[in-house]
């Protein structure tokens, strides 16, 4: 499945190698890798890598994109998803664990288009307590959340949001988070609540929806996925570290 | 136009558990029984895939489809109601099955306390322990006379137990299969309760732990603890559900029919009797009507009294006067408790959703509340359901929500916390109850229901006190960090609490007080049965299904009677 031979950026392969050499041999790693290796010097952008483009992967895999029409608006997107869950010692951050494109996914389908919940008017404003009460479904209120994180920015650093550092977008986020910035028919608050969950989501769902991937966010936390029985195991006073299992790999 | 049916029976609003008992058990008897359901039919053939947290868990697969049908809510009288737009709170049931497809299997009895809760509250506290907005009401049967037909549900559902809880009411017989694996984690608590003079017993549950064949000749599997039990359907037909027990049972004895994708929008009656229901196949679109000797509401609690309340049956509750009945009496649950962190790892990913152990030390009226400021309390239990990857990221307070911080705590705990928690009773108050919203509608033009509800000072003071004892109980379990839960403040219909509402069409001794009699017939018309958790006066210290399905088969009995006899049961 992992095709070994092929380029990873310097920047990602260093990022990953020093993470977990071990687990690469066994292939684990390998299969986390494919989310992001753009061809370094080929014709990824530089912003394409930095934020996970697959620029070579073929056709049939996950890697296309279903909602996101501009490149800039999944870039916003994907580094700040990285900052809510990022690659650390323990394995892959967002991008490496394709959350990007498991948020796409969604946003193309019946969550981006609230199917099934009620989205019938009059819509008014309510407590906190009220719960969701936005005219817009989902999908709008992230792509209108994705262009205000680039716009605060421009207006707080004169940069796009996917050239700032590190702490910088993590200011933003914040803003985001603590209400702190105007949007349309929605809080800011209520949008970061929303990619938040959706990042965990990504992170942990299984892998045939996208994210996940290699079910490298399964390793990190020790879920086993989908297992058929627990009832020999469940005695044992011992923690069972159990090989996960995808649903997607089990037809 | 619509299309007025052959005339049967009885028919039931519904197809999960209450609708499924009363069907079964009717059908027995040589009546004509159909239900008309609106959701899908389903088994455990649809649950082969089903380990998938993100669709089923998450994304709500086998619930109420909302863009349909929900319900509005607001904490106070003085506020505007607004749809709950996406699911949270609490997650009501479709298709076949319904809610009893998703439950977790927790199959209790209420203590004797809860069905006379005003007279012995009042004989051992006086008639001011709470105050005039606390709504108490005894329940118009007391357990003993309940107890015939917890037996019958136990033993339908195949219950795995140990009659080992010293507060529990008296049972006629044992448990009919043997209680689940007591795990080490189950050890843990034991130990640490017993240790703190408490009394520890296995969770009464409906995931099984043997295959049983019950009196109907349906069989249920034995349980794999595979971790997706709530939220879930059981592919080994292995977690007690109407669809592989009474559903089966009702259908074998060629006298019943499920209408599927068939939503009922009114009740419809005359001169004091019910002559039928109205429906809408939401897939052809046509409109049918369907006549019956009886009808029985066997949908969820807020389905049931919309129901009533649409086709203008029984007065409707004014919080001003406290006169009225229907909608009256709404209760919830409050969930004290508290998380262990602690340094070793657990297999928590391992489980099923009725595996736990309980006290009931701080239950009921088990224990003293003279010097209280609260009645009641609720069953503490630690419980291994299955913690899956998603819903589960616990950390420590002051841990950031987001960044480095948060993924590192998240999974290093992710193995390494346990929970004790509470099922905390809730007490009727004057200002928390279910009416019809005036703006917002179902997409059948039906008004929705309207839900007005807020935490009560009751409700504060249970919380507290129990979070305190789980708390205690979690320390002496060996975790390195206790954490209570935070004191409780509004209600919020966002984050998932439970599924345990009650009240509404409650059951009692008197017609001004109660909508239905102790059959579970309505008072004032009475070939109309309504059936569930609305009948409850006040929520208990348990889940809710057990006490459910004993007044189903209560129900059932009277339904069968009423059809040679006719006139009031009571």
């Amino acid at each position: 499945m992992a095709d070994e031979k092929k380029d990873v950026s310097r920047r990602d392969f260093l990022k990953t190698a020093g993470v977990a050499t071990g687990a690469l041999v066994g292939g684990g790693v390998i299969g986390g890798l494919i989310g992001y290796n753009a061809k370094d010097g080929g014709t990824a952008t530089d912003e394409e890598e930095r934020s996970g483009g697959r620029a070579d992967q073929t056709a049939g895999s996950p890697g296309g994109r279903m909602f996101f029409t501009n490149d800039h608006d999944f870039n916003v997107l994907s580094e700040a998803t990285e900052r809510i869950f990022p690659e650390d010692d323990l394995g892959p951050g967002a991008i490496g664990l394709g959350v990007p494109y498991f948020i796409d996914h969604q946003l193309a389908g019946a969550y981006g288009n609230n199917e099934r919940e009620y989205m019938q008017g009059p819509f008014n404003g309510g407590e906190v307590t009220q719960g969701y009460q936005s005219r817009l479904r989902r999908k709008e209120i992230f792509l209108q959340g994705i262009k205000k994180m680039e716009q605060e920015a421009q207006s707080r650093f004169e940069k796009s949001f996917t050239e700032l550092e590190g702490d910088q977008m993590d200011e933003i986020i914040t803003a985001f988070q603590k209400d702190e910035v105007e949007m349309e028919g929605v809080t800011a608050g209520f949008f970061f609540r929303l990619l938040r969950s959706a990042v965990l989501e990504g992170a942990y769902s299984d892998p045939m929806y996208g994210g996940n991937v290699g079910m490298e966010g399964w390793k990190m936390k020790n879920f086993p996925g989908h297992q058929a029985s627990y009832i020999d195991k469940i005695d044992s006073k011992e923690f069972q570290e159990i090989d996960p299992q995808s649903l997607g790999g089990n037809h | 136009m619509a299309t007025t049916l052959d005339k049967v029976d009885v028919v039931t609003v519904g197809a999960g558990w209450t609708g499924g008992i009363i069907a079964a058990e009717a059908a027995k008897a040589g009546l004509k029984v159909v239900s008309i359901e609106r959701g899908r039919e389903r088994g455990t053939e649809d649950f082969l895939r089903v380990h998938d947290e993100y669709r089923y868990a998450i994304r709500y697969e086998l619930m109420q489809d909302l863009s349909k049908e929900t319900i509005t809510f607001r904490n106070r009288p003085d506020q505007r109601a607004l749809p709950m737009r996406t699911m949270g709170s609490f997650l009501l049931g479709e298709g076949l099955g319904g809610a009893g497809t998703h439950w977790n299997g927790q199959t209790w009895r209420f203590l004797p306390y809860d069905f006379e809760i005003k007279t012995m509250t009042e004989q051992k506290y006086g008639a001011n322990k709470l105050g005039p907005d606390y709504q108490l009401q005894d329940w118009g049967i007391t357990y003993d006379e309940l107890e015939p037909y917890f037996d019958k549900f136990e033993y339908t559902a195949g219950i795995s137990g140990e009659d080992k809880n010293p507060f529990a009411g008296k049972r006629s017989n044992p448990y009919p299969t043997p209680p689940m694996k007591k795990t080490p984690v189950l050890e843990k608590f034991e130990k640490a309760t017993s240790d703190l003079g408490y009394s520890p017993f296995m969770l009464p549950s409906a995931n099984l732990s043997e295959a049983y064949t019950n009196p109907d000749g349906q069989t249920i599997n034995a349980c794999m603890y595979c971790g997706f039990c709530e939220r879930f359907g059981c592919e080994y037909g292995a977690k007690t559900s109407p669809e592989i027990t009474v559903i089966p049972a009702a259908r074998e004895t060629g006298n019943y029919e499920i209408r599927f994708h068939s939503n009922v929008v009114e009740v419809l009656h005359e001169g004091g009797k019910a002559t039928g229901v109205r429906y809408i196949n939401w897939m052809s679109g046509e409109e049918f009507i369907q006549p019956a000797e009886s009808v029985v509401l066997t949908s969820y609690v807020m389905n049931n009294a919309k129901l009533l309340m649409v086709s203008n049956i029984g007065e409707m509750y004014n919080p001003e006067t406290g006169r009225g009945t229907l909608g009256k009496n709404y209760c919830y649950q409050v969930l004290p408790g508290a998380t262990g962190f602690f340094d070793e790892q657990f297999n928590t990913f391992m489980g099923a959703g009725s595996l736990g152990m309980t006290i009931d030390d701080f239950n009921g009226d088990n224990f003293d509340h003279g010097d209280l400021d609260f009645i009641h309390g609720g069953s503490l239990s630690l419980t291994q359901t299955g913690s899956r990857p998603i819903a589960s990221n616990p950390v420590p307070p002051d841990t950031p929500a987001w960044g480095s911080e948060f993924k590192k705590a998240s999974i290093e705990n992710y193995t390494r916390t346990l929970n004790v928690g509470a099922q905390g009773a809730s007490i009727p108050h004057r200002q928390n109850y279910l009416a019809l919203d005036p703006t917002y509608k179902d997409a059948y033009g039906v008004p929705l229901l309207q839900l007005t509800y807020n935490f009560t000072d009751q409700d504060r003071a249970l919380h507290k006190y129990i979070s305190e004892k789980a708390t205690e109980i979690i320390e002496a379990m060996g975790a390195k960090q206790a954490v209570g839960r935070a004191p409780i403040t509004d209600y919020d219909i966002v984050p998932y609490q439970t599924t345990h509402n009650t009240g509404g069409t409650i059951m009692g001794a008197d017609p001004a007080t109660s909508v239905v009699n102790n059959y579970l017939q309505h008072w004032d018309v009475e070939n109309l049965f309504v059936v569930g958790a609305g009948n409850f006066a006040h929520n208990g210290g348990y889940n809710p299904t057990g006490t459910v399905g004993a007044l189903a088969y209560r129900c059932a009995e009277g339904i069968i009677k009423y059809s040679k006899e006719g006139g009031s049961l009571v």
